[in-house]
């Protein structure tokens, strides 16, 4: 997308900053068209495959431009002082603009949430944080979704084309035109091409392969709702985005702190962009969303030559980057049980940065318990060994053990022979066996802190 | 004043090196680099890469005509290797193809059969053999080693510092063009256009005049674009000069990151003796810096560790001797602050040693030694407007210092999984080129039969918004609006002999030199007043020809039209030179510096000591602004050099592998600081100071002295760890990272490795 849009269309707004995702510099708005609305989420260009346009309203920042004056974004940014030397700034507007198309609440902590992708080296960003507060006052009086748009184009947050948009997009549906939606998984099963969801991942392990290569594209392929539930069991569709999970009333219902970890998960456009399937099947040692669904005990649904089979999880990873599933395998979805009531379940992420990083180690825990006692404890650990691990034998360890330090002693003893790490540019092996035992204790600091000294 | 850029920022019309329309007939260019850190060169087979379709040429070092050399201040640095390597990705070959991805795909074709050579990647083992860029310097004064016998107290340690990769958004690149006679064009994204020219002219054999370079801004420098965009610029104007044809290379992030240089890191000895009441009496040191494979500006940047050793203390016994070691890295380079920031960071990690054995704070060993007016530097200069104490005051009072640390000693009696740290950043920085030739500058104004203003000088725009400062400069000197005056891109036709855009004293050289423009000009047109007016006391007031008290009806339109019909003269090109600057080398003495700028900041920090992860939680400052020409943009500059100050001392780890390979080799592995971040609080306060002559309008240079208040976020998270751990036996080594935070908060309780594993 981001050649297309600078060497093919010659808008030269979107810069290049890193072209894997990290930097924000080439952010633009992706709008689809669904239940009688626009929804806007912004996307990193640079790993976007520019098929996932099909059927989209693809907004750069020339697109959001009025003629001759400054869009209410732009207005806060030069008013604070926002922009230095502007290689960014593009991408911060156009990413503000996404806040201001949400359809969430506008307040501050959400406008810092549009940006938290976008990497300024100039600023200190605080110029830019003053920029958002005073957006976030312009957007106070904003309509709902429904009249959202009129008046955003009405209060000059965005050129008047953008009224327009709905009826186009409405058009793209009508019978005969070219549809809105990629072909789905069902189809073209049995051929060498490359699935491709959000390319998130595909597009910086292999940029230049993938630019030659057969792909598939599979992103909003669903044909069901990304996330539903049947009794105790929840499903979700291999296409599921990082942010469709986090939007999810079901999964909010039962993980309360999930937006908290899917904060840790990257930034907002890799989110809105990496799918589930994606993060599983490349297989990272390292991946939160496959380290958060071990602890889950997920049960993987392929599809191939039109037979289902089911896989758990725990049994994908073979060693690093080997998969127990065959080449043409696709992963229509997966399904777990729902944790009893009462059950904590924790996901634990340290990096250098906290923020926009890859994990040094990650860990995720599902604990229950009965009084003093640990009933159940799931516990799956990343970044210590070539797969991402479930701890089977520390977490069967715990099973009917007391909550108190001593135990957990006991239990890091064990996952200390569970995990692998190897020294990178991540951590050394002591750091990364230190972190374990730390965050061993950091999922059941709430359970001891009171009566124990962690410390 | 608003940045003038930001209008066209936010529109994202800016126009940067990679947006430029592309000419007809366009090549790409790529390099092909050195798989190895150190080696000497057997063959190259260029067969499979000159097969590959759309290829047109691959350029090595024997297509040269000129010099296969683009050292600045030694030369040691080739353009294409020849005969050895010395780093890895050094460039060996360039692939000059019709498409940037078959230049790209052709790289990868190539094949280099390289003997291996050792590879040292340790400053220290490179003194050690002997491989220095020049020989050691020494700055001093008093009898160091003698006063030590009259210390009451005496302390000896070592601390490191990383180095730091600049990151501007805008990665290196340059485009050259064919035009008549052999002569080239070249857009470049350098702080340095003569640079650029004389090392472009050099390889290619030609004068500088056949050279023009034209820079409209860059998406950010740091200091990475001044010597560092020479071999970009040098690699393009070869295939230019070659093939006559217009030859474009803009580097990918992992390139950029790869073969280009940093900031310098260091290791350094140190010894401090205090006497009783805390004074610091005697400090010597020994300074290690990793210049990587050649010189680069690794000369300079060592000077600039020597005059900042003492940081902002008043030190009456000093002796720092600083070694530049050559190591099989990128050659390191400029980076704002420019090896000051190093120097200062072991003056401080003396300090904190002396505290923490002493059991005192080192905010009273910082206090008790500030510089005060009069004071003589080590270097001989004397301590002229002298803000020290001033701005240590305003802060500790205005931000009150002792309940900040009363807070912290509260917050950790109460907590025992998390802790808070504070320190105190008192900083001085010398402002000039420490090279007194470089302290010049020129500025050319042309006024337009119109009315409106055209202005040049040396200086380049790179978000620090010099130019806003151009235009504020000029709007005020001809006292006409600034909607008049165009900012023309930096050009070598336009301004000659510049020095690069750096030093933080590009507004202040380029500024002045305006102003004397300015003022020729005004001084004419008032000529062209009297004798149309028939008066004497005639000035020009918001575009008005007034007559003493009076505004007459002479406007700047037809006052301009008259001085054109008069053919008065309306262009005027200008030339400054810092007056009173003068250094001897050969004594080390002198007085290098148009005038100091100084601060105080006060960080907080807070350690989950859980997870070894942290927060800085606050930066207050009082900052010596002088008379702050434009708040705006000296704000943004001190918000933004104090978090990449932070992220200096904090989370940025360059690694390299016994090898010489940069393992944190892309955004995804070299984390800068991101908005989540950032202090919650970062307050500045503008001291208002008396500021200098030598700076414009009194509005002292700004942009490197607040990147050293983030060596306070070092100490502060250092006392955190230390209030948890106070046995922790924690190395003065820099970055904090929260692996060193973790291992250093349970150093005695290592997880050991299981002897079986199942």
């Amino acid at each position: 997308m981001l050649d297309f849009i600078r060497a093919n269309q010659h808008l030269t707004g979107t810069k290049t900053g890193c072209r894997e995702g990290d930097c924000g510099a080439c952010t633009v708005l992706v709008g689809e068209w669904a239940d009688g609305l626009m929804h806007y989420r912004s996307m990193t260009s640079c790993l976007m495959p520019l098929g996932n346009a099909k059927g989209r309203h693809i907004v750069t920042i020339e697109g959001l431009n009025r003629p001759n004056t400054l869009n209410v974004v732009q207005q806060a940014m030069v008013d604070e002082g926002g922009t230095q030397c502007g290689f960014c700034t593009v991408g911060f507007v156009v990413s503000l603009a996404g806040y201001c198309l949400s359809h969430k609440d506008p307040t501050p902590q959400q406008g810092i949430a549009s940006i938290d992708g976008n990497i300024c080296r100039c600023t200190g960003y605080k110029s830019i944080e003053r920029a958002v507060d005073r957006i976030s006052t312009a957007l106070r009086e904003r309509p709902a979704p429904t009249d959202a748009l009129p008046w955003l184009v009405q209060q000059g947050f965005l050129p008047d084309y953008f009224a327009q948009i709905p009826q186009r997009m409405a058009q793209l549906e009508a019978p005969g035109a070219n549809g809105l939606h990629a072909t789905g998984i069902h189809t073209d099963a049995s051929t060498d091409a490359v699935l491709v969801g959000g390319g998130t991942d595909l597009y910086v392990q292999r940029p230049e392969t993938m630019r030659h290569a057969a792909v598939r594209h599979v992103f909003r392929a669903d044909e069901q709702p990304p996330v539903w539930r049947e009794d105790d069991i929840v499903s979700i569709g291999g296409a599921c985005t990082a942010a469709q999970l986090g939007e999810s009333p079901v999964l909010l219902d039962h993980f309360p702190d999930l937006p908290a970890h899917l904060k840790l998960v990257s930034s907002t456009p890799i989110r809105n962009m990496g799918t589930l399937a994606g993060n599983l099947i490349n297989a990272s040692p390292i991946g939160d969303l496959t380290i958060w669904f071990l602890a889950l005990d997920a049960q993987l649904v392929f599809f191939r030559d039109n037979v289902r089979r089911i896989v758990p999880l725990r049994d994908l990873y073979r060693g690093y980057k080997t998969l127990n599933k065959h080449p043409h395998d696709v992963l229509e979805s997966l399904f777990f049980t729902l944790p009893r009531p009462g059950a904590q379940f924790r996901f634990e992420k340290v990096c250098k940065r906290t923020y926009l990083d890859i994990a040094s180690v990650n860990s995720a825990a599902l604990i229950e318990t009965d009084g003093d006692r640990i009933h159940r404890a799931e516990l799956s650990v990343g970044g210590v060994a070539p797969v991402p691990l479930y701890l089977a034998r520390t977490s069967a360890f715990l099973a009917g053990k007391p909550l108190n330090p001593h135990t957990l002693e006991e239990a890091n003893a064990i996952a200390q022979t569970e995990i692998s790490p190897i020294g990178d540019v991540r951590g050394s092996v002591a750091y990364k066996r230190l972190l374990v035992r730390q965050l061993l204790k950091a999922h059941f600091a709430t359970f001891l802190s009171e009566t124990h000294n962690l410390s | 004043m608003q940045n003038i850029d930001s209008f066209t920022h936010v529109r994202g019309e800016s126009l940067y090196l990679d947006d430029l329309p592309i000419v007809n007939g366009t090549l790409y260019a790529c390099v092909f680099g050195s798989p190895v850190a150190h080696g000497r060169i057997r063959s190259l087979d260029l067969a499979d890469a000159r097969n590959l379709p759309g290829v047109v040429r691959i350029l090595t070092a024997r297509d040269i005509p000129g010099e296969n050399q683009i050292g600045g201040i030694i030369p040691d640095e080739v353009l294409l290797a020849d005969q050895t390597v010395d780093f890895w990705g050094m460039p060996i070959a360039l692939v000059v193809a019709e498409t940037d991805e078959i230049a790209r795909r052709a790289a990868t074709l190539i094949r280099a059969d390289i003997d291996p050579l050792p590879v040292v990647t340790d400053p220290r083992e490179a003194c050690a053999l002997g491989q220095l860029i020049v020989p050691p310097r020494t700055f001093q004064t008093g009898d160091a080693e003698a006063a030590f016998a009259d210390c009451d107290y005496i302390f000896e340690g070592r601390a490191d510092s990383g180095g730091q990769e600049h990151l501007y958004l805008e990665t290196q690149g340059a485009y050259a063009i064919p035009l008549e006679n052999g002569n080239i064009r070249l857009f470049s994204s350098t702080q340095g256009p003569t640079a650029v020219q004389r090392a472009v002219a050099r390889v290619l054999g030609l004068g500088m005049h056949k050279i023009e370079i034209d820079v409209t801004r860059l998406g950010g420098g740091f200091g990475g674009k001044e010597d560092g965009a020479n071999l970009w610029a040098a690699l393009v104007a070869l295939a230019t000069h070659c093939l006559r044809r217009p030859v474009k290379y803009v580097l990918h992030r992992m390139e950029d990151l790869r073969m280009t240089g940093k900031r310098h890191p260091y290791t350094s000895d140190f010894k401090i003796g205090l006497t009783k009441d805390l004074k610091i009496r005697a400090y010597t040191a020994s300074l290690y810096q990793d210049a990587g494979a050649s010189a680069d500006l690794s000369p300079a940047v060592l000077e600039r560790s020597l005059f900042h050793a003492n940081n902002t203390y008043f030190i009456p016994n000093l002796r720092v001797t600083a070694y530049s070691c050559r190591t099989n890295l990128p050659s390191n380079t400029a980076f704002r602050g420019f090896g000051g920031p190093q120097g200062m960071f072991v003056i401080e990690a003396a300090i904190a040693k002396a505290a923490e054995e002493l059991g005192v704070s080192a905010l009273d060993i910082q206090r008790a030694n500030l510089l005060r007016e009069g004071d003589a530097f080590h270097y001989g200069q004397v301590a002229d407007g002298c803000e020290a104490e001033a701005c240590w005051t305003d802060a500790a009072t205005r931000y009150d210092l002792p309940e900040l640390q009363r807070e912290v000693d509260e917050f950790n009696r109460q907590n025992k999984l998390k802790k808070k740290g504070l320190a105190v950043m008192p900083i001085c920085f010398g402002i000039s080129f420490t090279k007194k030739w470089m302290n010049q500058a020129r500025a050319l104004v042309h006024l337009y039969a119109d009315g409106s203003v055209g202005v040049s000088t040396g200086a380049v725009e790179m978000g620090q918004g010099v130019n806003t400062k151009m235009v504020q400069v000029a709007a005020r000197c001809l006292s006409v609006r600034p909607e008049r005056i165009k900012i023309e891109p930096t050009n070598t036709t336009r301004i000659a002999n510049t020095s690069p855009t750096a030093a933080s004293a590009t507004s202040d050289l380029n500024g002045k030199a305006l102003q004397l423009a300015c003022q020729a000009l005004t001084e004419r047109l008032l000529g062209v007043a009297r004798a149309r007016l028939q008066a004497e006391e005639v000035s020009i007031r918001n575009e008005v020809v007034w007559v003493g008290n009076k505004p007459s009806d002479l406007g700047w339109n037809d006052l301009i039209l008259e001085a054109y019909q008069q053919r008065v003269c309306l262009s005027e090109h200008a030339h400054y030179a810092t007056p009173g600057i003068h250094y001897d080398p050969t004594v080390e003495k002198g007085h290098p510096f148009a005038y100091h700028v100084y601060g105080t900041a006060l960080v907080g920090t807070t350690v989950d000591c859980l997870r070894g992860t942290y927060t800085v939680d606050y930066v207050r400052v009082t900052h010596d602004f002088g008379q702050s020409m434009n708040t705006i943009v000296d704000r943004g500059q001190a918000e933004g050099a104090i978090v990449q100050g932070i992220g200096w001392m904090t989370m940025e780890d360059l690694r390299y592998n016994a090898d010489g390979r940069l393992l944190s080799n892309a955004l995804s592995t070299y984390k800068i600081p991101d908005i989540y971040s950032v202090p919650p609080v970062l307050d500045i306060h503008f001291l208002e100071t008396a500021g200098s002559d030598y700076a414009i309008f009194r509005s002292k240079a700004v942009g490197e002295p607040p990147l050293m208040y983030g060596i306070g976020a070092y100490f502060a998270l250092r006392n955190a760890v230390r209030a948890f751990n106070p046995s922790s036996n924690l190395p003065f080594d820099a970055p904090m990272t929260p692996e060193k935070v973790l291992l250093s908060l349970y150093a005695d309780a290592l997880v050991p490795t299981p002897e079986v594993a199942s």
